[in-house]
C-alpha cells in the first residue's frame, strides 16, 4: 500500500498555478487567436476546461477544448498489469492549423504525451503543438519537456504523484505517495 | 488474457457486464471510422488470420478492415473450397496457425462447435465468425450496438426476430444477446423452420408475423438461406413473401420509429420489401459500418494486452 507522504499543492496552490499558466499560455501566444486546448484524459480534461474558464475570465474570449483518450496509442499495452478501457477521443473542431495546447496533470517518462501527439497528428496537421501540465516529476524516459509547468517536483521513481481534483475525486490537493518496497 | 476473455465462441453464456464492456468500447472505435485517417498504431506488430471455411465477403472483409485500423497485420486463409472433414482440416488449420505465431484467429465454419475446438487447440485468441447454424456472436453484437445507437438503451425493448430461425446462427446470438440485455424477443416464421426449444432460450415463439410485429421497436429480418432449401421447408418464394415478407403494411404494426435491420445479404421482394429495405427506419447499412467498430472492439478486448501466451 501507498503511504501519504507530502502534500505539494493545496487548493489554492492548484488554483494559482493554474492562472499562471493561463497568464503564460496568452502571453506567449499573443492572444487566443487560433489557440485550442486538448485535456488528455482523465484528470488532463478538467484542467484544460479550468485554463479555458480563466482564459475567459483574462481575455474575454473563448477557447475550445477537446478531450483526448490515448489508450489506443499507447505503446505498453503488452507490458501494463491491467489493459485500460478505451474512453472517447471529442474534439470537435479541426486542429488544423491551429496553436494545440495539450493539458495533462503530471507528466513523467514523457510516453503519455508521446503517444497524445500521435493521437493529435492522427486528427490535422496542427500549427504548433504546446504542453500544460500542473506536475513536472522528472524522470523523462524521451525527449519531451512541457512549456507550462504548474511546479517541478523533484521525485524518486518509488514514489507516485497523486492529482486529486474535485471534479473526478472529490477533493483537491496534490500528494506525493510512498510505495512500500 | 484480454478483458474479455481469450476468446468469443458465442454469447449463450457471455454476462450482460462483458457484452456492455464490448458495446461501450466500440463507441470510440466508431469514432476512429469517422476520421479521415482511419489508423490507430494499438495492434502494431500483432497478427489476425482469418480462416473462412464458408464464403462470407461482408464478415471477412469487416474483420479484416478492423484489423488494420487497428495497425495489426492480417492473413487470410481461403479454405472455403476445400471439402476436407472436420476433424482433420481443423488440426491442419490449428497447425497453420500456430506456425504463423497468429494473436487472433477469425474462423468460419460449417460446422456447429468448430470455434470452441480450435479455441482450446490454438493459444491464440479464437473468435467465432459463425459456425454451422451454432452461433454469430459479433453479427449479434453490431445489432446490440446499432439498436442501443439507435433508442439508447436495451432494456425493455421489444424485438422482433422474422423468419427462417432453422438456419440461423444470427438469431441464435440475438436471442441470447438481447435477452441477457433486458430485451423481449418475439420469434415468428414459417412452422417448420421454427425448432423446438426456443422458448427455453428465453423468446417467445408467436403464431404469426403480424402478432411479433406488434408494437415491435426493433425488427430483424432474416435472408431466407436459398442455399440450406433444398429440403423443400416453405412452399415457395412467392408463398413466403405473401406470408412472411416485411413490407410497409406489415411494418405499420411496429411501434413508431421501430428500427429494421437485416444482416445481409438480402434478398429484396423476398424476406423483405425494397421499400422497407431502403426506408427511413432502415438501419441496414449503419449496421455494416458498425460492424467495424464492433469488430475493431473485440479485437483490441482479446489482444490488446495483458500477457496472454
Amino acid at each position: 500500500m501507498a503511504r501519504e507522504k507530502a502534500q505539494i499543492l493545496d487548493k489554492d496552490g492548484i488554483r494559482r498555478s493554474l492562472t499562471r499558466i493561463a497568464h503564460e499560455i496568452i502571453e506567449r501566444n499573443k492572444g487566443t487567436g487560433n489557440l485550442v486546448l486538448v485535456g488528455i484524459r482523465r484528470r488532463g480534461v478538467p484542467l484544460a476546461e479550468r485554463l479555458a474558464g480563466r482564459i475567459k475570465d483574462i481575455e474575454g474570449r473563448t477557447v475550445p477544448v477537446g478531450i483526448l483518450d490515448i489508450t489506443l496509442y499507447r505503446d505498453d499495452l503488452t507490458t501494463l498489469a491491467h489493459q485500460p478501457v478505451v474512453r472517447s477521443t471529442e474534439v470537435p473542431f479541426s486542429v488544423s492549423g491551429k496553436i494545440v495546447v495539450l493539458v495533462d496533470d503530471v507528466i513523467y517518462t514523457g510516453r503519455t504525451v508521446r503517444a497524445a501527439l500521435d493521437a493529435i497528428m492522427d486528427l490535422g496537421r496542427p500549427k504548433l503543438i504546446q504542453l500544460a501540465v500542473l506536475i513536472d516529476r522528472g524522470h523523462r524516459e524521451l525527449p519531451i519537456r512541457a512549456d507550462y509547468v504548474g511546479k517541478n517536483v523533484p521525485t524518486s521513481s518509488r514514489e507516485e504523484v497523486s492529482v486529486r481534483l474535485q471534479e473526478i475525486d472529490g477533493e483537491e490537493r496534490v500528494v506525493i505517495l510512498e510505495t512500500a518496497e | 488474457m484480454g478483458l474479455i476473455g481469450k476468446d468469443l465462441i458465442g454469447l449463450r453464456d457471455m454476462p450482460a457486464e462483458r457484452i456492455k464492456l464490448i458495446l461501450d468500447t466500440a463507441v470510440p472505435m466508431k469514432e476512429i471510422i469517422r476520421r479521415q485517417i482511419k489508423k490507430v498504431p494499438t495492434l502494431r506488430g500483432r497478427t489476425v488470420v482469418t480462416v473462412f471455411y464458408e464464403a462470407s465477403t461482408r464478415t471477412r472483409t469487416s474483420f479484416e478492415l478492423a484489423a488494420k485500423y487497428l495497425s495489426a497485420d492480417t492473413v487470410t486463409i481461403a479454405a472455403a473450397a476445400s471439402s476436407v472433414s472436420k476433424g482433420e482440416s481443423l488440426k491442419d488449420t490449428a497447425r497453420t496457425i500456430a506456425a504463423m505465431g497468429a494473436d487472433a484467429v477469425v474462423l468460419r465454419h460449417p460446422m456447429a462447435g468448430a470455434a470452441e475446438l480450435l479455441a482450446r487447440t490454438v493459444d491464440a485468441a479464437v473468435i467465432n465468425a459463425g459456425d454451422g447454424a451454432h452461433e454469430h456472436p459479433s453479427q449479434a453484437l453490431l445489432d446490440l450496438f446499432t439498436v442501443r445507437e439507435k433508442k439508447g438503451r436495451l432494456e425493455g425493448l421489444k424485438v422482433a426476430i422474422i423468419g427462417d430461425i432453422m438456419h440461423s446462427r444470427v438469431a441464435r446470438s440475438d436471442i441470447w444477446g438481447f435477452t441477457r440485455m433486458g430485451a423481449e424477443v418475439r420469434l415468428a416464421g414459417p412452422a417448420t423452420l421454427l425448432p423446438p426449444g426456443l422458448e427455453k432460450m428465453g423468446a417467445r415463439v408467436c403464431s404469426s408475423v403480424e402478432e411479433a410485429l406488434m408494437d415491435a421497436d426493433v425488427v430483424i429480418v432474416l435472408r431466407i438461406q436459398l442455399e440450406r432449401q433444398q429440403q423443400g421447408l416453405f412452399p415457395g418464394l412467392r408463398e413466403y413473401a405473401r406470408l412472411f415478407g416485411i413490407n410497409r403494411e406489415r411494418l405499420r404494426l411496429a411501434a413508431p420509429g421501430a428500427v429494421v435491420m437485416h444482416p445481409g445479404p438480402m434478398n429484396r421482394g423476398i424476406e423483405i420489401s425494397p421499400e422497407v429495405a431502403d426506408g427511413l427506419q432502415s438501419a441496414i447499412n449503419e449496421q455494416v459500418n458498425n460492424g467495424v467498430a464492433v469488430r475493431m472492439a473485440l479485437l483490441y478486448l482479446l489482444t490488446g494486452g495483458g500477457c496472454r501466451k
